[in-house]
């Protein structure tokens, strides 16, 4: 079975938020709320800076916290590419899943379920890519089968230096980003 | 330097998660409420109290099933997608202690109720004989001594878990104390035997009730010098959660309505109250009431800023 994962390099990526337009069309994301965000992060002193930008969404994680802590099993980990999903027929809207995600991935939907980023899997299933990943201008996301060492993904990530975001918090986020 | 800017605006989740507004402390404090009640009723259940003898324990059933409806409308108030409360009741997840949660008070209400029935005359039950049939077997000594078991283990598991659900929550640091659940059961104790202790009217049952609220006092106490050293210990996500209550946002409201007024003054009064050198006082129990709901809005509300800092 897969384990669909994404790889965006930070050296490509120029923040122009196109996978946040993309990601509010394709999944008719309501006013106010997003599925995926550009975060920026300027290190150091002048005039020796150090800009990281890097789009941000759901991490997937191998150990997701939102589905342990889910009192109806609403969320779940999907069976095509152990995708981490929100069951809306199921979710009450205790807001246990956004309490537990240290992604701060998760919103409540103006229709009263948790809402969060799906990796497009309306689309993936397709063989389509994820919305974000395809309109990226400057092609820096990529997306995957990680526990594929052929795949574009697995190659980027053994080939070149990467993070995670808060690998510390422990639950293995399945979103790589390229140094 | 270090500039963080995000795109991100979530309501709800930015600029700091606040997911849960006055409705879970008031259920967490209402639900360790009754969960003390019970364990306390249970106890002198077990002791062999009759109806018509003056026990609390004939009382506080009645009150822990208002207190527990109370409690769950705030709880059902907080939900997003109410109407979908009943999938619920379709599944168990063993990983998750709000479905634990949901079960447990689906217990508590039938041996509230079996409590309840025991305290009711039997001349206004004449009309059910079933129902009279059964509350006389209840009052039988064994069943009597069963029921107020069953109530003391329903009370602790009622109480404890109000505490796991939040340290289950790991990605909230302050919450991720093993001892959060055994300081919300003690403080449920300890603002159920002040509640107890407020309606009582045998003397004796006062006094032993003042004792145990004095030990539940003491031992919240200690429990919350365990969670803030646990934290301090730990990494430094976790220190810096702790240092939320010490000197952080919350440290006022947390050591002056939580520490000095809920628990330390009513420990000194009830302490003068035990070797009787000031007599009985409404003002303790109020007290320690009133810390036990300030203690559930302080950590809720400041385990919700608390967060990982790394990027």
């Amino acid at each position: 079975m897969a384990r669909l994962g994404m790889v965006i390099d930070t050296r490509q990526c120029v923040g122009c938020m196109d996978c946040v337009v993309a990601c509010k069309t394709e999944n008719d994301v309501p006013d106010g709320h997003c599925r995926d965000w550009i975060s920026q992060r300027l290190e150091g002193a002048m005039p020796d800076l150090h800009l990281t930008i890097t789009s941000e969404r759901c991490n997937h994680c191998d150990r997701p916290p939102c589905v342990t802590c889910c009192p109806t099993g609403a969320s779940h980990v999907h069976d095509y590419g152990k995708v981490v999903l929100v069951d809306h027929d199921k979710c009450i809207g205790c807001k246990a899943c956004l309490a537990s995600c240290p992604y701060g991935a998760r919103f409540v939907h103006p229709e009263g379920y948790a809402d969060k980023c799906t990796f497009c899997i309306h689309r993936v299933e397709k063989g389509e890519l994820p919305a974000c990943v395809a309109v990226c201008p400057t092609h820096a996301m990529h997306f995957g089968d990680l526990d594929d060492p052929q795949s574009e993904v697995s190659r980027l990530i053994a080939s070149r230096r990467h993070f995670v975001l808060k690998p510390d918090a422990g639950t293995g986020p399945r979103i790589y980003y390229l140094e | 330097m270090l500039e963080f800017v995000t795109t991100r605006h979530n309501p709800m989740v930015d600029p700091a998660l606040h997911v849960w507004g006055w409705e879970i402390p008031v259920y967490l404090f209402l639900g360790g409420w009754v969960a003390g009640s019970m364990i306390i009723s249970g106890w002198l259940a077990r002791r062999g109290r009759q109806p018509g003898d003056g026990c609390v324990c004939h009382v506080l059933p009645w009150l822990s099933l208002v207190l527990l409806s109370l409690g769950m409308g705030a709880l059902f108030l907080d939900l997003e997608h109410r109407l979908y409360v009943w999938r619920m009741y379709l599944t168990f997840q063993p990983l998750s202690p709000m479905s634990w949660g949901g079960w447990i008070l689906i217990l508590v209400y039938p041996v509230l109720l079996l409590g309840a029935l025991t305290s009711i005359p039997t001349d206004l039950l004449s009309r059910w004989p079933a129902v009279a049939a059964l509350a006389a077997r209840l009052r039988q000594p064994e069943a009597a001594g069963r029921l107020g078991m069953v109530s003391i283990v329903a009370g602790i598991a009622l109480g404890i878990y109000t505490g796991i659900l939040l340290s289950s929550l790991g990605a909230r640091p302050l919450w991720s104390s093993a001892a959060l659940g055994p300081l919300f059961l003690v403080s449920g104790l300890s603002t159920g035997a002040a509640f107890a202790h407020l309606i009582a009217r045998n003397p004796d049952e006062q006094a032993s009730l003042l004792k145990a609220d004095t030990v539940f006092l003491a031992v919240e106490l200690a429990l919350i010098g365990l969670v803030l050293v646990g934290l301090l210990t730990a990494s430094a996500v976790h220190a810096n959660a702790a240092a939320l209550l010490l000197g952080g946002p919350y440290t006022a409201v947390f050591w002056v309505l939580v520490v000095g007024l809920g628990i330390l003054l009513p420990l000194l009064l009830q302490a003068l109250m035990v070797s009787h050198r000031i007599p009985h006082t409404v003002i303790a129990p109020l007290l320690v009431i009133g810390g036990g709901l300030a203690l559930r809005f302080v950590i809720v509300s400041a385990g919700q800023y608390s967060h990982w800092i790394s990027p």
